[in-house]
């Protein structure tokens, strides 16, 4: 059967069998970074986007992707390059197995958490097995990375022409909800 | 992991109907459950373009759609709201993230599992699952009931949570995160009525009913438990005696 999925920001038209899962048509499009660990839906290293969200590619079928957007770690390499900095200066980066995985669902996480809470972070994280780390390093990795981009944040916002820009953005938004 | 031969995306409930009448052919929920079987299908049929992915709010019900996955129903607010975070309770410890945003309510409740969460949630509260029986035929059927019958040919379209006024909590145990429940507990109450649905015992959760707690842990405790590799049954009585009254507990908080 013919599927066109967006593959990291490419469109791309492919004649696939019906069982292929997700898993497999990344790694057949060149994203050897989607990696299998178990196929049981037990480890997460075969996490990517779909449409955004974090799924198990292992659990997805190729054909459930048509029409939609895919994004592996190929397609994230800025951010993840950054985060796997955070990762490796913790001792978060043993032998490394698990790391796509995990760094794609914690970009996911930061997405779609505000602030997240210890709690809030391993509840998020808990469908990625490391078996070298004990978690506790990643667990640094992410505060120290969260924290980093929050002081980020904060700066732009001290700059007066960002300051500016921004309250002249609010005031819009409120004026156009008075319209 | 299954092979399918063909792939059918379903364009009317009465198309994915038909192609369900024939039996190598099967309904796709989330794949969770099924990828970890073997066998062939003929067609999978895939629901995911009907518009069943969502959760209607009325003034009456919430109406869940049956591809809705456990993610969106662990996040909706309405449910949230009503129910004080037991939804989310009932979910959250299932894997990860990353599998909830794939899993759907359809293939849980249909699946009928032992160690279901959602399935010992969705019991203990006044709840109906609805089913399409082909030529535009949709019957409801409580959830109770549903969870006795044989599985058959129809489509589960949605499942309907009744606002009746009806509150609960939910209690589960694991050995270690990410893996089944050891025991799953959902206490409602409704008036001065209190109704305790227990799963993973290990088999299919049953529901007991009792006007004060005391009577529904007996109750509970006399149901048939069974031993397997992750807890025996004198274990399994146990913590549904302890669950039972930390969700009564909860209740009473609020
Ligand atoms: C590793 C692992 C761990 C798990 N842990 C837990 C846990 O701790 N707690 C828990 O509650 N659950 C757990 N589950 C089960 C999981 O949450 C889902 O219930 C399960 O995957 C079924 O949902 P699905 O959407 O994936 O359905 P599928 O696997 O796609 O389908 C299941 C069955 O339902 C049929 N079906 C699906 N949708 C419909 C429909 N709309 N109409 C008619 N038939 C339909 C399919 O044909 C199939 O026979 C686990 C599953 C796995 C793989
Ligand atoms: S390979 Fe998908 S969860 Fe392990
Ligand atoms: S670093 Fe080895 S599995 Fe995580």
């Amino acid at each position: 059967m013919e599927i066109k999925v967006k593959l990291n920001g490419k469109w791309i038209v492919d004649n696939i069998d019906p069982d292929m899962l997700l898993l497999d048509f990344c790694r057949a499009h060149y994203c050897k970074s989607v990696k299998r660990g178990c196929e049981t839906s037990n480890c997460g290293l075969c996490t990517v986007w779909l449409d955004g969200k974090p799924v198990l590619s292992c659990n997805v079928l190729a054909a459930r992707a048509d029409g939609h957007e895919v994004t592996t770690l190929e397609g994230l390499q800025e951010e993840a390059k950054e985060f796997g900095m955070f990762l490796a200066r913790e001792g978060g980066e043993q032998c490394g197995f698990c790391n796509p995985g995990f760094i794609m669902n914690v970009l996911a996480m930061k997405r779609e958490l505000d602030n997240p809470t210890d709690e809030e972070i391993l509840e998020y994280l808990a469908g990625n097995l490391c078996r070298c780390s004990g978690y506790a390093s990643h667990m640094r990795a992410i505060h120290k990375w969260l924290d980093s981009k929050k002081e980020a944040a904060q700066r732009e916002d001290h700059i007066p022409e960002n300051r500016e820009k921004m309250l002249a953005h609010r005031l819009s938004k409120r004026t156009q909800k008075h319209w | 992991m299954i092979t399918i031969q063909k792939y059918l995306k379903a364009a009317s409930l009465e198309e994915a109907w038909n192609a369900n009448q024939k039996r190598p052919n099967r309904v796709l929920g989330g794949m969770g459950w099924m990828k970890m079987s073997s066998g062939n299908v003929s067609t999978a049929i895939d629901l995911s373009g009907l518009g069943l992915d969502q959760i209607e709010e009325t003034d009456d019900a919430f109406i869940i759609g049956a591809m809705v996955t456990l993610r969106q129903f662990e996040t909706h607010e309405g449910l949230e709201q009503y129910f004080h975070g037991a939804v989310r309770e009932s979910v959250r410890h299932i894997v990860g993230v990353q599998f909830r945003n794939c899993a759907t309510i359809g293939g849980s409740v249909w699946l009928r599992a032992g160690f279901s969460d959602p399935l010992t949630l969705l019991l203990a509260l006044d709840c109906t699952v609805e089913l399409y029986q082909g030529g535009d035929q949709t019957v409801q059927v409580p959830i109770a009931e549903f969870c006795h019958m044989k599985p058959d040919n129809s489509i589960l379209t949605a499942v309907h949570i009744h606002k009746t006024g009806r509150q609960a909590a939910y209690q589960s145990f694991r050995n270690t995160e990410t893996d089944f429940p050891v025991r799953a507990v959902a206490v409602s109450r409704l008036d001065s009525s209190y109704c305790a649905a227990v799963g993973a015992r290990p088999t299919r959760a049953m529901a007991v009913t009792a006007e004060q707690v005391d009577q529904l842990i007996e109750k509970a405790q006399a149901l048939p438990y069974g031993d397997n590799l992750r807890a025996s049954a004198e274990y399994r009585t146990m913590l549904a005696g302890v669950l039972i009254r930390r969700a009564a507990e909860e209740l009473e908080r609020r």
